[in-house]
């Protein structure tokens, strides 16, 4: 199926634009309709984003990796048994289960300043693929700082503030969650940060935490995420809060002349 | 009082707030709340309960206290009796028969519009199927105008979404032309701005003025930032067309918007100074959507369909060019799945159009949602058989800055073709004009982009 030289398709002549974005333009048309391959471009984009949110994480595997590495794991499962009520009932993604909170009581009790929460949130694959070599860069760093860390908590069918119920269990003031983001036909396996200081269940709001959003390979890589969550946990320490007041003034790395560039359309 | 005896099972409704969200058609966003039908005969019961609800009822039992909600003073103080007086007996059941009925047509469907408030509109609404949403909703007739004329017979509009993950100029421009050149725009060139201060949103303001100008579109922009970003660039000067903003049914979900009655009116009055309308000055954009009350913790205990339809008392207030509920794009713990997507945007457009209102629909879903492409022709297709004012044009449907699904270029052709729906008639001449359509309301096919563009493409390199 080669669409270029199909006498039923009338081409776009505006290829050039697709330089400038990457949005779906100059698609052609089949009659006032999308060209087969288009179409299928797009149902295989929506597949990929659907299987990110339905398959389920493989837990195990990712304890499995983590342990390999020397980091141990709690996996924990939030009141959400399944993902139909995990989607339609976010209240329950942000409270532990039964067994979740005795898992946690047998953990040892010991002081901590950091917690690390990994949940699969609404794209397993994010984390599949992002989550181990991320936390293998953030590890180290945040054991080099001299915090002292409970293990990794896993948690299945989790929202971002289930974090609060674990940081507040640890007595920790610093929470990092790890979440699979809500996936875009272009990204379907985008990972975000969310930290918060002094995280509380219940009385933290989306205003106390700061997001690292759109870690993925076309996206924030690791060591800018890294960059960004160092420094805010750093800021965070001084400040003693996060959220909305506590701005990120690391800068992208991203050169700004793009934003600059000339409009074809005006010039 | 709001008592029913049913298959065997007795029926105290306690409240009227009580009574319509058990009678409203099954969504998660209602479970969500706690205030859904536990069962099906639950939801049938309290349907036949409140199709014997007089209209009048809804005058006297507010469902949010009028003292402390600044939405249900609007719908109670600006209700016009007169225009009332012609359905004043009627039950919410006899509403349906009426509206169904050969002597609605569109100008008694006019008439009664001031006398209509949200809570009746949304109560008839939930004992309706979709074929009536559908029928009803197309008898209703809704004229504006701004720079073109929205809403005639047998028109359809579209709003050109060109939005980039970056703002980056060239990138919106390249979207931008590319509806040009599929022929959308007439509702309104409206962007997202990736974020929302005020530099970006003057930026995107005057690129687009300055196109518009260039190019002589006989159409409007808008960039939906929040209205008080809209406000400061209109002070230091910005060509503002349309001020946006989404607005809610309830004065709490409102105040975690950051917004009231007065500072929309402040903002209408702002855009109106400009004087930016050749043709009218409908110069106000909302966008509403079931749920957004209730993701606030702001619903009062309403359910998300009546919350939704006191919005548009809101828009109604402020006579907008265009309002749009973008339904599927607050996810499944709202409308779950394509059936509930579907049914919610029906019922939007028809209470809107009930109510007097420009209203068109982003037929929208995110990729959390049982829904698929499948959904959206149903639904699109639906609301362009029901009238609907305008859909959104985003490149093969995928928004890359919003990373949700909405309508693309192709959908609003394969409904030109379908159903003979041409675009806003100062628009369609001009592209007409410009060699984009021909005079039978189909895209030209032709070689080369229009002699208006040419020279804007011949510099860039493939």
């Amino acid at each position: 199926m080669s669409d270029d030289n199909e006498p039923t398709i009338a081409q776009d002549p505006w290829h050039s634009l697709k330089q400038f974005t990457p949005a779906r333009i100059a698609l052609g048309r089949a009659g006032m309709s999308l060209p087969t391959r288009a179409c299928l471009d797009f149902q295989l984009a929506h597949a990929l984003a659907r299987d990110a949110v339905n398959i389920p994480l493989d837990f195990a595997g990712l304890e499995q990796r983590l342990n390999v590495q020397g980091y141990q794991t709690l996996t924990l499962q939030t009141q959400a048994e399944n993902q139909s009520v995990y989607l339609q009932r976010p209240d329950l993604g942000r409270l532990l289960s039964a067994s979740a909170m005795a898992c946690l009581q047998h953990s040892a009790p010991i002081p901590v300043d950091a917690v690390v929460v990994v949940a699969d949130g609404l794209s397993s694959t994010a984390i599949e693929y992002h989550a181990e070599p991320f936390l293998s860069l953030l590890l180290p760093e945040l054991q080099q700082k001299g915090y002292r860390l409970p293990p990794l908590c896993l948690v299945k069918h989790g929202r971002v503030a289930i974090g609060d119920a674990i940081a507040e269990h640890y007595a920790a003031s610093l929470c990092i969650v790890l979440i699979g983001e809500r996936p875009g036909l272009s990204s379907p396996d985008s990972m975000g940060i969310y930290f918060t200081y002094q995280a509380r269940s219940g009385i933290s709001t989306d205003a106390d935490r700061n997001c690292i959003s759109n870690i993925h390979n076309n996206g924030l890589s690791y060591q800018q995420a890294l960059k960004k969550l160092l420094f805010l946990l750093n800021e965070a320490e001084k400040l003693q809060f996060s959220g909305v007041n506590l701005k990120d003034e690391t800068t992208d790395a991203e050169p700004n002349d793009r934003l600059k560039q000339a409009n074809f359309l005006l010039d | 009082m709001y008592k029913t005896h049913i298959a065997d099972q007795a029926y105290d409704f306690k409240t009227l707030r009580n009574l319509m969200a058990k009678a409203t058609p099954a969504r998660s966003g209602d479970y969500l709340a706690g205030v859904g039908a536990v069962n099906n005969l639950e939801r049938v019961a309290a349907q036949w309960v409140l199709a014997d609800v007089p209209l009048k009822q809804f005058l006297n039992e507010a469902l949010v206290p009028y003292e402390q909600d600044e939405v249900t003073r609007l719908i109670i103080d600006e209700h016009d009796s007169a225009a009332f007086a012609a359905i004043s007996h009627l039950t919410v059941g006899d509403f349906r028969n009426w509206l169904l009925s050969e002597q609605a047509t569109t100008a008694a469907l006019t008439a009664i519009a001031p006398g209509v408030t949200p809570e009746m509109a949304a109560a008839v609404s939930k004992i309706m199927r979709i074929q009536d949403l559908i029928w009803v909703a197309k008898k209703c007739r809704v004229i504006t105008r701004f720079r073109n004329t929205i809403g005639l017979e047998n028109r359809l509009s579209t709003r050109l979404q060109p939005n980039h993950p970056t703002d980056n100029p060239a990138g919106v421009a390249a979207s931008l032309l590319d509806g040009l050149l599929y022929g959308c725009g007439d509702a309104v060139i409206g962007i997202n701005p990736a974020s929302d201060n005020l530099e970006a949103t003057s930026r995107l303001l005057h690129m687009l003025h300055d196109v518009i100008e260039r190019y002589q579109i006989p159409t409007q922009s808008c960039v939906l930032a929040h209205v008080t970003t809209t406000l400061k660039a209109i002070e230091q000067g910005a060509p503002v067309d349309l001020v946006f903003q989404s607005i809610a049914g309830t004065q709490k979900a409102n105040d975690s918007f950051g917004i009231n009655l007065d500072l929309l009116n402040e903002a209408r009055l702002a855009a109106l100074e400009l004087g930016r309308g050749t043709l009218g000055d409908n110069c106000m954009y909302f966008e509403t959507g079931q749920g957004s009350a209730l993701s606030a913790n702001a619903h009062q205990g309403l359910d998300q369909q009546t919350c939704e339809a006191r919005a548009y008392a809101v828009a109604r207030k402020f006579k907008p060019l265009l309002v749009n509920t973008v339904v599927g794009f607050i996810g499944p713990e709202y409308l779950y799945d394509g059936k509930q997507i579907i049914r919610a945007g029906l019922e939007d457009h028809f209470c809107g159009k009930l109510l007097g209102l420009p209203m068109g629909c982003d037929v929208c879903y995110t990729n959390h949602a049982e829904a698929d492409q499948d959904d959206m022709d149903m639904l699109l297709t639906q609301l362009a058989v029901a009238g609907g004012t305008f859909i959104m044009g985003v490149p093969g449907a995928d928004d890359v800055m919003l990373n949700y699904q909405s309508t693309s270029f192709h959908d609003a052709l394969y409904l030109r073709q379908l159903l003979d729906l041409r675009p806003a008639p100062e628009f369609e001449q001009w592209l007409q004009q410009h060699g984009i359509f021909n005079a039978e309301n189909q895209l030209l096919q032709r070689p080369d982009v229009p002699a208006l563009f040419k020279s804007s493409l011949q510099n860039l390199s493939e």
